[in-house]
């Protein structure tokens, strides 16, 4: 029985053969902290956030990449594990332009002129575009640090901000490699990597491109991977803030593989498309059309009124005139002719319900089969 | 599909043909290249355009446009001569092996790479991958249904998958991916001239009489009416007289369409209902304006026949109104009651006449979907169809022969033209092209040509160029290509300006009545 158990914090778990720590904690409910980790793509143990501790180890060992042993005694909050979360956070923390408010000040100067230089790179005078929607600012949170226990680091790569739907600002980039594992393990898109070495370090599409002139293909998956401000929306960035929004799960409208959207709705309006986490058909994925383009929505160019046609001009009218005329004409039709003269093309566009309906009218009351939609087309 | 998107990871061989996954089903092509990538699944690809998936292919099989059961024969032809065939499935559970095996005997690899002009070595390459597979699944698309042969393609590729016994199980079975996110909803819920929901025939009278029944009225019409592509054209013959369209746009989406152009100019009165003024639109007589889907309650059924939830997040433009409710209206002025309180009484009723969704309730596809058949509450869903049998006892093998391409290249017209979609636009952009970063990835109409015929026409990258068919012609910008084949030019149809249909052909299948979008000939010539 003890044969394929754990101990974590004092309670005893079962695991599966080939099972990490963190996962085995997760199912049980136990919340390990991770950063780097991506749900689906191999382990990397880059971030050390989801460090534990193991009795009888020498070091701290990453949860993410460290599979269960039977008898392992495990605790994940000891004080050991505690102090190394810590610094780990403050050191990413001072890494860059993380100006969530976390950080005070440091040794270069104050926190006004930390301040002042971020909103120079950044072209705009808030907080950093995720702020309460950040997996750093979070962990900081909950371990009560802040940066200013590490000077900061230089920001070497400015703002790319050339293509239509995504911004990659490097000075929040935390190197921690997921946008570079749901490119290449989740989408294989193969478009994004990890470019030049050690303080230099960059994520790069091939040659060091813009992503607009690389194989990248929009579909954002990195976007909703990066768990920091580094990868933004470019409709979305400093148009949204994540309290202001409510979130409505819905189908894309787009093609037939149905992926699972959340809508994130401000003021009645769409403003941001995200993949619904952990369900089929897509699991979190998107493609570009999903993802960004929503804009048709809300657009200018919608249809407000009924437009009845007259003298070859159209003209706004009520729905009740409008109605009546389509009623009065199809059975003026119907009557004159015979039911076989009218036809229907309903939409692979509409739901279930709308075609339902469209063809029990077509067949109900017009009395006729010519019924069909562009199926084929 | 008769199996699940997610099935195809389970897959040993996938074999891809007609569907330019990445650009048109880019989610399902992540399944495909993670299946490939890392855990060990061949791809055999069959396109005849360096399309993405190429990359990612064992084989890549490029056949002349039109010649698709031509190939497919061929596959069985090596499989039954090798027999690598699944005896035992072939026996017990299909019927007509023999009529198949007679049909196929003629299509040898040799004979096959004349008229395909893949190398009859890699079609005996293909055919000992598929069939050595345990696990073997086919992904088609457009670029096998539209054809004049596409209901023959279908078959053929059925016969395919069912001599390998590659159906049942996970990670096997024949997989259409559909274009337009409910296409297969659509269908299921009788928008279709000879079905009810659920596939139940118009000509059976003991279905009308059920239907008349639930329905409480009479007289239902138990004739099949006009399929949408011979709708169209009776406006001229004066046999349909008003058309009422729902969120549909033939004025660029339909073949042919100087002459659909004029089929709508004949009729007498014709209502269009959607979220824009689209090209059809402004033919109408009554323009109504309806919900988008951001704005709307349902369901919408997707390509593995699940049943998913659409929830309303926005309220819609202006006096714009709910699809369903702007019909009812019209169907009360017209002595017919139609009241609902919303979308999920719609659902309710359409259980009770459709059998594959009897099952199905808001409820239990609250967080996460269902596929149908779900005939009962307590039925789990099915994810894979033909697990233990056919619909219709055995699965019928068809002997089906090769037919050429409606229409020939000759020395007026010396090229292939075929269309398709690109990543960044949809269907005729009525909703795509209003998001402006997608304009910008795939701003305008493109003639996509390899460089041995771009050289041979004297073209180069960039030139304005007039594409001519016998039906009509349109300019556009050129685009030099190593994705494209020689002999073969392509246009994507999204773009109403030069609208790729104006040149396609619409000859019909004549059983699917699909049109041949795919195959017509054309000849080039600068527009500078
Ligand atoms: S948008 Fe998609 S393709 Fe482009 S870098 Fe991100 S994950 Fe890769
Ligand atoms: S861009 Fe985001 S996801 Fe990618 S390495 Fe940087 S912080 Fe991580
Ligand atoms: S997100 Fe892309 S792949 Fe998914 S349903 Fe929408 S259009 Fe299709």
């Amino acid at each position: 029985m003890t044969e394929n158990q754990v101990t974590i914090n004092g309670n005893r778990f079962s695991f599966e053969p080939g099972e990490t720590i963190l996962d085995v904690a997760r199912r049980n409910s136990i919340d390990i902290p991770t950063l780097c980790h991506l749900k689906g793509a191999a382990p990397t143990g880059a971030c050390r956030v989801c460090v534990v501790e193991v009795e009888n180890a020498r070091n701290l060992l990453p949860a993410c990449a460290t599979p269960a042993q039977a008898g392992m005694v495990i605790h994940t909050e000891s004080p050991a594990v505690v102090t190394s979360r810590k610094m780990t956070i403050e050191l990413l923390l001072a890494s860059g332009n993380h100006n969530c408010a976390v950080r005070e000040s440091d040794d270069t100067g104050s926190f006004s002129d930390f301040q002042l230089r971020v909103q120079q790179y950044d072209h705009s005078d808030r907080l950093c575009p995720v702020w309460g929607d950040c997996r750093l600012q979070d962990l900081a949170y909950r371990y009560q640090v802040s940066g200013r226990a590490f000077p900061a680091t230089e920001v070497k790569y400015p703002l790319e901000t050339v293509n239509p739907f995504i911004v990659r600002d490097f000075s929040r980039c935390i190197l921690c490699g997921r946008c570079v594992q749901a490119c290449n393990e989740v989408q294989v898109n193969n478009a994004i990597n990890f470019g030049y070495r050690g303080k230099d370090s960059k994520i790069v599409a091939a040659g060091d491109r813009p992503l607009k002139d690389s194989d990248c293909v929009f579909c954002g998956e990195c976007v909703q991977a990066c768990p920091v401000g580094a990868l933004v929306e470019k409709d979305a960035k400093y148009r949204w803030r994540p309290w202001e929004e409510e979130k409505v799960r819905t189908t894309c409208s787009y093609c037939g593989v149905g992926c699972q959207i959340e809508l994130h709705v401000k003021d009645d309006k769409v403003v941001k498309v995200t993949g619904a986490e952990g369900v089929a058909p897509n699991y979190g994925s998107l493609c570009v059309k999903g993802r960004f383009g929503f804009k048709f929505i809300n657009s200018p160019e919608r249809l407000t009124s009924p437009m009845i046609k007259e003298n070859g001009e159209f003209r706004r009218a009520e729905w009740d005139e409008a109605l009546d005329l389509v009623a009065r004409r199809l059975s003026e039709i119907k009557d004159t002719y015979d039911p076989d003269s009218l036809g229907v093309l309903t939409s692979a566009r509409i739901t279930n319900e709308d075609n339902y309906i469209a063809q029990k009218f077509t067949r109900a009351v017009l009395k006729t089969n010519n019924i069909d939609h562009c199926a084929r087309l | 599909m008769t199996n699940t998107i997610a099935d195809v990871e389970q897959a040993d061989v996938i074999l891809v043909t007609g569907s330019n996954t990445t650009e048109n089903h880019p989610v399902i092509s992540s399944f495909v290249k993670r299946a490939v990538s890392f855990k060990g699944t061949k791809l055999i690809l069959v396109d005849p355009r360096r399309i993405k998936l190429a990359d990612f292919a064992d084989k890549w099989l490029r056949p002349n446009p039109g010649t698709d059961v031509a190939w497919i024969n061929s596959l069985i032809h090596v499989i039954i001569k090798e027999e690598l065939y699944d005896k035992e499935f072939v026996e017990d559970r299909t019927q007509g092996f023999e009529a198949l095996k007679e049909m196929v005997e003629k299509f040898s690899p040799d004979y096959v790479s004349g008229i395909t002009g893949i190398p009859a070595a890699h079609i005996i390459e293909a055919a000992r991958l598929y069939a050595g597979a345990e696990k073997a699944a086919i992904l088609y698309c457009m670029g096998i249904t539209q054809h004049v042969s596409g209901t023959d393609n279908v078959k053929s590729l059925a016969n395919l998958a069912m001599i390998c016994g590659n159906l049942g199980m996970p990670g096997t079975g024949v997989n259409p991916l559909r274009g337009q996110n409910n296409v297969q909803g659509a269908c299921d819920m009788g928008g279709l001239p000879n079905v009810f929901t659920a596939y139940q025939k118009v000509t059976d009278d003991d279905i009308v009489k059920k239907i008349e029944k639930s329905w409480n009225v009479s007289g239902l019409s138990n004739k099949p009416g006009l399929p949408v592509t011979e709708m169209i054209p009776a406006a001229h013959s004066g046999d349909i007289k008003a058309l009422y369209i729902i969120g549909e746009n033939p004025l660029v989406s339909d073949p042919d369409l100087n002459h659909v152009e004029e089929s709508l100019d004949n009729f007498d009165f014709m209502v269009v209902q959607d979220i824009f003024m689209t090209e059809t639109a402004q033919k109408a007589d009554v323009v109504l304006p309806s919900f988008c889907f951001a704005e709307k309650d349902g369901t919408f059924t997707n390509t593995e026949r699940r049943v998913q939830r659409v929830r309303k997040a926005v309220t819609a433009p202006g006096a714009a109104r709910d699809d369903w409710r702007i019909i009812a209206g019209i169907s009360r002025r017209m002595g017919f009651a139609m009241e609902y309180a919303n979308a999920s009484e719609i659902f309710d009723e359409l259980t009770l006449v459709t059998p594959s969704y009897a099952g199905i309730t808001y409820e239990r596809i609250e967080e996460e979907g269902l596929h149908w058949p779900c005939p009962t509450a307590d039925h789990p869903g099915t994810p894979v169809l033909h697990s233990r049998g056919f619909p219709i006892g055995k699965g019928v093998l068809h002997a089906i022969d090769y037919i050429p391409p409606a229409e020939q290249v000759d020395d007026e017209y010396p090229l292939y033209l075929t269309t398709g979609r690109v990543l960044y636009q949809y269907h005729t952009r009525s909703m795509t092209g209003r998001t402006d970063g997608l304009n910008e990835r795939a701003p305008e109409s493109f003639v996509e040509i390899s460089p041995a015929d771009a050289e041979k026409y004297g073209l180069k990258d960039g030139d304005r160029v007039r594409i001519a068919s016998r039906r009509g012609e349109i300019v556009a910008r050129m685009t030099v290509s190593e994705k494209a084949v020689d002999g073969t030019v392509f246009i994507p149809f999204h773009y109403a300006e030069a609208a790729a249909n104006r040149l396609t052909n619409s000859a019909l299948d004549p059983v699917s009545k699909i049109p041949e979008y795919k195959v017509c000939a054309v000849k080039l010539s600068s527009a500078a």
